[in-house]
């Protein structure tokens, strides 16, 4: 491709390298996803283990958790540093319902979506029309509340958690297989809210608010939708969390857990959804390929996180607008 | 009731101590340091190393050593303060928010289990524990060192806020706190005195880590975590980039949390302390003492 003749002013738009172009086109394809999920697909006839059947469904909830987070964060550039509230949220809803009242797993997923978008209402409504920082450490908070009262609330069990939540189904190959399902539904859906009306006003936001609200766009209800969809899908994540492990208690639920999926969609891409699935992948298999480093681990994504931001703010696998070029 | 209004405000002037250096950088920066509790926990170890290398020492020297301690561990903490100003967040200055706050978790992860990984992750014991006798007063067990803490607290607190309002320095960081770019215009030099700032600001977060590790006698690497998101909420409280407010907010959450558990039981003293938050960031986002913002909806 020839470069036409422009003013000595005038920059083409930078995509890198030819090679690099061509990576990138490849990648954007659609074909990209299909091309995911038939790894996730056929990955358990290469290795079926039960270690690595359990690794490799945590890893698609932790996608799943990922792109939820993508959504608040990456689409609408809102920080929430308490994300895994509404995972707890979401799995404890399951559990005591399921263990209480004896209701199979799947039959308390209604109950999950409403709990989960009224806690997203909740703590998103007062704090939604503060400055960005502010919603930060109040999630943080939240997340703590959420904690703490799940430690100390007789219902949640306390500190030893709820146990004996029924699986969805006996074997761990199909229970795999359910969970590459939803969790691939989950992708897509996130991916094209991000793409449809909603998902361009969420953009806006993230970009300028100020300018986004000359323009007509009710900040305020936009952030609150980012919000509570981000809230539905960490509360679904919840569900399958909860019907893979059997057993929850508050331990699992900590501000570390917020901060690895918060690594995972700055790793990936904030906004790019193919990214946020890699950064996702490699942040929950990282440690179970360096496990003599396990100690470490922690001290290395924080690091990583700095040395992201200032090197590659956009993220490894940056989003790539498909509407204007400049 | 007077046990309750003591304690309060014993640990409410820990709290305010921590809360000026997120209040300073907040005020002058507008960026929530997340780290800032991580230098309070660096401090508490810094302190725990510099006692350990003095050797033994005896209970009726507790007191100045402490405070000799004290004095080293500020400029530690103080220093690296700048350095994590200078590496993390001076290059993504005029970056989008997002990123420093990003790159502000980041942080805090790393000073974290960084010290994880220097000191072990189990808790260590301070060589010097500050207990004594207790004293009397209107019905509240008070010991000496309490009141010692407490006056060194305030003592700091004075220090700051004189240094903030009478000095030049202290000028320049106001302006800054207005106008970044108007005080560079005028020859101030924005960085070296944003520099300055996170140097006071760490400094008594350290020294706050080491009255605390001298204090409750335990220290971990995970310390500085609950106390940042506590000192943050003292700093909302009072108005945050607001020096005595910030001063005022601890005391007030010190007090509030004694008094909450009391009522609801220890159990809940974080929920409680994070309930406030959540209140007054709904009710009255810029705090006790803070201007009115006009905040667009």
């Amino acid at each position: 491709m020839t470069a036409p003749a422009k003013a000595p002013g005038a920059r083409r738009p930078r995509h890198g390298t030819p090679l690099g172009r061509a990576v990138g086109r490849l990648l954007d394809d659609k074909w990209t996803g299909a091309a995911g999920l038939a790894v996730a697909l056929l990955a358990p006839f290469v290795i079926a283990t039960p270690y690595a059947l359990s690794v490799m469904t945590s890893a698609a909830i932790f996608v799943m958790l990922a792109s939820g987070l993508n959504i608040v964060v990456g689409f609408c550039g809102l920080l929430d540093l308490g994300y895994v509230a509404f995972y707890a949220v979401g799995a404890y809803t399951s559990g005591v319902l399921a263990t209480r009242l004896d209701l199979p797993l799947w039959a308390t997923v209604p109950a999950v979506v409403a709990v989960t978008a009224l806690a997203g209402v909740v703590i998103g409504a007062p704090t939604l029309r503060l400055r960005s920082d502010y919603l930060a450490i109040v999630t943080l908070g939240f997340g703590e509340i959420i904690r703490i009262t799940a430690n100390n609330l007789e219902i949640t069990g306390g500190p030893s958690g709820i146990y004996g939540i029924p699986g969805l189904t006996g074997s761990p190959v199909v229970f795999y297989y359910i969970t590459v399902a939803v969790v691939a539904l989950a992708v897509v859906g996130a991916s094209r809210l991000g793409r449809s009306r909603l998902g361009r006003a969420w953009r806006f936001v993230r970009e300028d608010e100020d300018a986004a609200e000359a323009m007509g766009v009710h900040t305020y209800r936009v952030k609150l939708a980012a919000y509570v969809a981000g809230a539905v899908w960490g509360g679904l994540a919840g569900v399958l969390f909860a019907a893979q492990v059997s057993a929850i208690s508050p331990g699992s639920f900590t501000f570390l857990s917020s901060a690895l999926v918060l690594m995972a969609v700055v790793l990936g891409g904030m906004g790019s959804s193919p990214g946020v699935v890699i950064g996702a992948v490699v942040v929950s298999l990282l440690p179970e390929v360096l496990r003599d480093f396990a100690d470490h681990r922690f001290l290395l994504f924080g690091v990583l996180l700095i040395v992201v931001m200032l090197l590659r703010p956009q993220g490894l696998w940056p989003h790539r607008s498909r509407e204007a070029g400049p | 009731m007077a046990q309750l209004i003591w304690n309060g405000l014993f640990v409410g002037s820990f709290y305010a101590l921590v809360a000026l250096g997120y209040s300073m950088v907040y005020g002058i920066m507008k960026l929530l340091n997340f780290a800032h509790g991580d230098l309070y926990m660096l401090g508490a170890f810094t302190g725990f190393a510099v006692l350990g290398a003095v050797g033994g020492v005896s209970p009726g020297m507790a007191l100045p050593v402490l405070l000799g301690v004290m004095v080293v561990t500020m400029a530690v903490t103080g220093l690296s303060g700048v350095v994590l100003e200078r590496v993390a967040y001076r290059p993504l200055r005029g970056a989008p928010r997002l990123s420093l706050l990003i790159t502000a978790v980041g942080a805090s992860f790393a000073l974290e289990y960084g010290m994880r990984t220097a000191a072990g992750a189990d808790p260590q014991v301070y060589p010097v524990r500050l207990g004594g006798t207790a004293l009397e007063v209107l019905g509240a067990r008070i010991t000496v060192q309490q009141v010692a803490l407490i006056v060194v607290a305030v003592a700091l607190m004075i220090g700051l806020n004189l240094l903030v309002t009478r000095t030049r320095e202290g000028r320049a960081m106001r302006a800054i706190a207005l106008d970044p770019r108007t005080s560079a215009l005028m020859g101030i030099n924005v960085n070296a005195v944003i520099s300055r700032t996170f140097f006071l600001g760490s400094a008594l977060a350290g020294a706050a880590g080491v009255m605390a590790g001298a204090y409750y006698g335990k220290i971990d690497f995970l310390m500085g975590f609950m106390i940042g998101l506590k000192a943050f909420t003292a700093a909302v409280i009072g108005g945050i980039g607001n020096i005595p407010g910030t001063m005022l907010g601890g005391l007030l959450l010190g007090l509030l949390e004694s008094f909450g558990t009391y009522w609801l039981g220890g159990e809940w003293r974080d929920v409680f302390a994070f309930g406030v938050l959540i209140l007054f960031l709904t009710v009255r986002p810029t705090g006790l003492l803070g201007e009115r913002v006009t905040e667009r909806v």
